[in-house]
């Protein structure tokens, strides 16, 4: 099975306002295809490790690879390329950009990769709406749409350059229960039709128990 | 770097704050309009003195000054050449008005190829009279055709025209105010006296008006034959040679050269105007200056509305890095918010200044000084225009450069963390 994200040995610190040790020596990979969740109480270092595997964040010690690439010493211009091509990113506040239209915040992450022509993005664009069954919502501004329909759309923009993961920190987490149960749903067909690579840090043990691995964090350390 | 999207990025942003967005075009507006109006009209009116001026004075004027031998009797003598000598109370010798060998000085001016043209004057003191008045005057000879093609003399001419001076050799363009002392008209006959007090009648063929009042109370013009006739010499008798020049910068090199070749005074146009340049210079400082000003305060405004606008969008910038936008991308997103900005106020700009110039064109301006000037001077020079887009794309690029810079330094993870 082919290794999506490989962690090596990763150590961060935080230096303000007292020096801190936030993750211990973290190594851990992730296969293709697999739905991995992070658990663990809140402020363990679920966010800190999740900004680092998504190269957010690149104050750390250890190696990060993602889809066989070395994303560790890389250029912030050269991560972005990664991001934009590789890593699709769900927040737990539904992040759109609310002057857009939904549809233009699907594309939005398909035009900065500028590999195919705008007709063929919007058509990509629709077709994953539809897989979220939020095609119907596809002009209307961004802003207007309810919480749980936006984090479809932010599913929906995640996946819209095929990447190779999706990575989720508490992408449920602002919803109420149907609503996550609703995108918990979406996550594990994607990932058993689509063959997707989940990444995806919850604090909902129903949740977690649904997925293929659980990976449960203590004091800035993976225990088990 | 993929233009397309960041323009729509910015342009969107812009589109939804619209009130902003247009108070801060405006700004550049108010900059770009008045920079364009204030150097339509300031060059416009320095062409309109040039015009006045420089394009009716010859580029180098000829002339024999009465003036005091430069080599006195005493500088000859061998004995006091290493002594220091004075010579008190030195009268000019005797001479005369005319230019020596004039006829051939202007055949070797018209063969050198610097020169456009050359035109010959007689000048002559003479007397008006009308019944019992006798006017002090003095009466110009000159080839009129050649004088309004090369120094634009036809401008002067308020009543009657050239051509019948040209073709009346008992012609002559009469000074408006000498007409208005005498209460003469066009076709009307004036007497003429000499200094040597013979009298001819010469019939008025126009009114000349230079705008100037101790000129027009004065000067009047005729053929330069008429003038040698009436002061008793032959055609060889030329008292001025004015010279125009194809570039006006040798004018200098030109004076200088005849004064040293054929031993008379030559004086150019930089030296017999020198005052007119600075004029200009401080016309154009001033434009320069209020422009800039407007524009800095344009500036201001799209760096604060900007500033404003980075802080409002910090989780937009967050997204859009998450999502592999890179920190110059967001930086281009912003820069092209302030320099959309400039382009739309600036382009509206230039058509205010345009707008607003052509009124002015319009606008009525008549004065007695000036009697072929009927509205405003504007000088529509489509080089304003693009300095004006310019200036506006330049001021509004560094005033987003500031908060752009700001904007490509978030660190989306402080943003995301954050909520
Ligand atoms: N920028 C920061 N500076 C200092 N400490 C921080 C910073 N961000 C987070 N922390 C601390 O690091 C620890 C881990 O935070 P985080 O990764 O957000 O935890 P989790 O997501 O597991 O709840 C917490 O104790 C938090 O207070
Ligand atoms: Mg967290």
């Amino acid at each position: 099975m082919k290794t999506i994200l490989e962690a090596k040995n990763i150590n961060k610190y935080f230096l303000d306002p007292v020096k801190f040790h936030v993750l211990k020596d973290i190594s851990f990979t992730v296969s293709q295809g697999e739905f991995v969740s992070i658990m663990g109480k809140s402020g363990c270092g679920k966010s800190t490790l999740l900004y680092i595997l998504s190269t957010l964040d690149t104050s750390y010690e250890g190696e990060l690879i993602i889809d066989g690439e070395m994303a560790t010493g890389k250029n912030n211009k050269q991560l972005a390329v990664i991001r934009n091509e590789h890593i699709g990113f769900v927040f737990q506040f539904h992040y759109l950009l609310p002057e857009f239209s939904v549809i233009d915040n699907v594309m939005l992450p398909a035009k900065k990769l500028n590999r195919k022509p705008l007709e063929e993005i919007r058509e990509d664009a629709m077709n994953k709406l539809r897989l979220l069954d939020i095609a119907e919502q596809a002009d209307k501004l961004a802003s207007r749409i309810s919480g749980g329909q936006k984090q479809r759309v932010a599913i929906a923009r995640a996946l819209i350059n095929d990447p190779a993961i999706i990575m989720g920190d508490e992408p449920t987490g602002n919803l109420d229960s149907k609503n996550s149960q609703n995108v918990f749903n979406l996550l594990r067909e994607l990932s058993v039709e689509k063959n997707l690579t989940l990444l995806v840090v919850t604090h909902d043990q129903d949740f977690a128990d649904k997925t293929d691995r659980i990976i449960t964090m203590e004091d800035g350390r993976i225990i088990k | 770097m993929n233009w397309r999207v960041i323009i729509q990025i910015a342009g969107r942003h812009l589109i939804t704050r619209k009130k902003q967005t247009g108070v801060a075009a405006l700004g550049v507006t108010f900059g770009i309009g008045t920079f364009i109006i204030l150097m339509s009209f300031m060059t416009g009116l320095n062409g309109m003195l040039d015009g006045l001026i420089l394009n009716r004075t010859p580029h180098v004027h000829v002339y024999n000054e009465v003036k005091p031998s430069e080599q006195q009797p005493v500088d000859y003598y061998e004995e006091f050449k290493n002594s220091f000598n004075v010579v008190r109370s030195i009268k000019p010798k005797m001479n005369q008005m005319r230019i020596h060998n004039a006829v051939e000085l202007m055949n070797d001016l018209e063969r050198d190829e610097r020169v456009k043209g050359v035109t010959p004057q007689v000048s002559a003191q003479v007397f008006y009279l009308a019944g019992s008045i006798q006017l002090n005057g003095r009466l110009n000879g000159i080839n009129v055709l050649d004088e309004v093609k090369l120094f634009n003399f036809g401008d002067y001419i308020v009543k009657g025209s050239a051509e019948e001076l040209a073709k009346n050799s008992e012609g002559i363009l009469l000074g408006a105010g000498v007409a208005k002392k005498l209460s003469l008209e066009i076709g009307d006959r004036v007497q003429i006296s000499s200094f040597t007090g013979d009298l001819y009648h010469l019939k008025i063929v126009g009114i000349y008006q230079s705008g100037l009042a101790e000129f027009d109370n004065v000067q009047s013009f005729a053929n330069v034959k008429t003038v040698q006739k009436i002061l008793g010499e032959g055609n060889n008798y030329i008292s001025d040679i004015n010279v125009k020049l194809f570039d006006i910068d040798q004018s200098k090199q030109v004076s200088k050269e005849l004064e040293r070749v054929y031993d008379i005074s030559a004086v150019d146009i930089e030296t017999a105007n020198a005052q007119f340049e600075t004029g200009t210079q401080i016309r154009n400082l001033i434009t320069y200056a209020v422009s800039v000003t407007l524009l800095l305060v344009a500036g201001f405004g799209i760096y604060n509305i900007l500033n404003m606008m980075i802080y409002e969008k910090m989780n937009d910038i967050a997204i859009l890095k998450a999502t592999g936008f890179s920190g110059k991308d967001v930086k281009y997103i912003f820069i092209s918010q302030a320099m959309l900005i400039g382009l739309i106020g600036g382009i509206l700009g230039l058509v205010m200044g345009f707008m607003l110039s052509v009124a002015i064109d319009h606008a009525p301006f008549e004065t007695e000084a000036l009697p072929t000037i009927k509205t405003f001077p504007v000088n529509f020079n489509a080089l304003y225009y693009i300095v004006g887009v310019s200036f506006a794309l330049i001021s509004t690029f560094l005033a987003g450069y500031l908060p752009s810079r700001k904007a490509e330094k978030i660190d989306p993870v402080e943003i995301i963390r954050g909520q």
